[in-house]
């Protein structure tokens, strides 16, 4: 029972959505407006849940000194301090001269945007060190790669301002982008979301039970 | 004509002489040798050539692309008392791509007179959207909390949250950020459910946004949908565009200098342009002295 109850449930309310996508009728569209709701709150639940497995797997490391245990204490430091801060200053946390807004500029901005600045440092190492011209395609790869990177920026407007028009150089980096880049785009979406259909189909109809199966056997 | 002959000379002659001088064992070996230049030189480079342009800009042309002029048109057609949704999916990490043109489409969206809820589908977005909300509509723009604008917050829920919207706005969105009862805010009885607004201005930085937008709710509730979104996801939207599934897109700083000059605003976005083509020229460098460096080294025999 511990695999089929999952399965039918998941066959069931995934056969109702498929049909609450196209019959518009309230028999069908009152139970898909239900599920809608009940996902957000089962998603709200999860939240609460992985708090929780952060606490409980951080807080482990943390009691037997194990590895980078100090940084485990700073993260759940910050996580109470603000939750705390939050709580404190109540409805009006989100506002300008609150310290929640102050922390949350200070640190968390601060601090995700250097993670995020520190990737062209990388890139233009990694362009230096890895981006290697072998063959045909590489050569093709790096050519294209020039075009839609000199096209992007305003240096490209200046280099090719008094080219012939069609072929300045923000004209190429479109013509790449909307064509050759964007074909193959399509066919990713497109294989992609053949994958999603004949996954999902293959779910409803209880063919791929892999997820039901490690509630163990009835 | 003559311009784009002596761009391509000048590219022939450089290629030709390199194909020389590599042929010279001690050029050969001195190229050779870049392979074991410090990462550090580089890094210094990118540091130098971020700073440089940001304490002395160049103020290099900055052209409207199709793209940009297609969002701003879009919004151009509003008027005044229309109703737009303001999905704000991003954090931090995307702040200084997007920030710049969610402000940017804040200031255009007040100046037409157009009322704004927003909302956010990304956990650590919220203080950025009421941020830009309180610089650009309330304070510029004397924007009424309520009346002309409402900020809905975060909901978890991803595609859910979207589909529930289609359903109805007040119902997924009981209260605003702040706890507010959505029935107490004059606006939201305006609002029922995605119909009801003219048009969804989408700042994305990948998952959940645009691409779910589009998905979930663009054909099924007839949604007119502009996108402003990372570089670094702008390409994956392009087929979006093409089938007239997004009426608009802005791709990266980029996109948002674009939109900064067709709204007539010098914002961070066009102040970062300078920054970001010296580091585009960096990285161009970067890609032919490797392989410069790559070739003498195998010329030379070595591995």
């Amino acid at each position: 029972m511990q695999r089929q109850i999952p399965l039918i449930l998941t066959g069931v309310i995934g056969f109702v959505m498929l049909l609450y996508f196209f019959v518009p009728h309230p028999f069908i569209s009152g139970p898909g407006h239900f599920f809608e709701d009940a996902v957000i709150i089962v998603v709200a639940f999860a939240i609460v849940l992985g708090a929780a497995n952060l606490l409980t797997f951080n807080g482990e490391i943390i009691a037997r000194r194990g590895k980078d245990w100090p940084y485990k204490v700073v993260l759940l430091v910050s996580m109470f301090a603000m939750i705390a801060i939050g709580l404190v200053e109540g409805e009006r946390y989100l506002e300008p001269e609150t310290v929640f807004s102050w922390m949350y500029n200070t640190f968390y901005a601060s601090m995700q945007a250097t993670m995020f600045a520190l990737l062209a440092f990388f890139i233009a190492s990694a362009a230096f060190r890895a981006f290697r011209i072998r063959n045909l395609e590489a050569g093709l790869l790096a050519v294209a790669a020039l075009f839609v990177m000199l096209g992007r920026v305003p240096i490209g407007n200046v280099i090719s301002a008094h080219w012939p028009n069609g072929i300045q150089l923000p004209q190429i980096s479109d013509w790449i982008m909307e064509n050759p880049q964007n074909s193959a785009k399509r066919a990713i979406l497109m294989g992609a979301a053949l994958g999603v259909m004949s996954t999902g189909l293959r779910i409803i109809m209880g063919i791929e039970g892999s997820f039901a199966r490690s509630g163990g056997n009835s | 004509m003559t311009s784009l002959l002596v761009f391509l000379a000048i590219l022939a002659a450089v290629a030709l002489v390199v194909a020389f001088l590599i042929r010279i064992p001690s050029v050969a070996t001195t190229l050779a040798r870049m392979r074991r230049l410090d990462r550090r030189w580089i890094f210094l480079a990118v540091w130098v050539l971020v700073m440089v342009p940001l304490l002395f800009p160049l103020k290099l042309p900055v052209a409207p692309t199709a793209r940009a002029m297609q969002y701003y048109e879009q919004i151009d057609r509003l008027k005044a008392g229309d109703i737009v949704l303001l999905s704000a999916d991003f954090d931090p990490a995307a702040g200084p791509e997007l920030v710049p043109m969610l402000k940017t489409s804040i200031m255009q969206l007040c100046r037409k007179k157009v009322r704004i809820v927003g909302d956010c589908l990304w956990p650590g977005g919220p203080p950025l959207l009421e941020q830009a909300f309180s610089e650009v509509a309330r304070d510029t723009f004397h924007y009424r909390y309520g009346e002309d604008y409402v900020n809905l917050g975060f909901k978890e829920g991803r595609e859910a949250v979207m589909l529930a919207m289609g359903n109805s706005i007040p119902g997924t969105f009981p209260s605003d950020f702040r706890g507010t009862p959505v029935s107490k805010l004059p606006l939201m009885g305006k609002v029922t459910n995605l119909r009801s607004v003219k048009l969804l201005v989408n700042v994305s930085a990948g998952y959940p946004g645009t691409k779910e937008w589009v998905q979930q709710t663009q054909s099924r509730f007839n949604l007119k949908i502009i996108s402003g979104c990372t570089a670094v996801s702008a390409p994956e939207y392009y087929a979006y565009l093409q089938s007239g599934q997004l009426l608009g897109l802005l791709g990266g700083m980029a996109g948002a200098a674009e939109y900064e000059k067709m709204a007539g605003v010098t914002g961070a976005a066009t102040k970062g342009m300078d920054a970001q083509s010296s580091v585009h020229l960096l990285v161009m460098l970067c890609i032919l002295l490797g392989n410069l460096a790559h070739w003498a080294a195998r010329r030379l025999g070595e591995r």
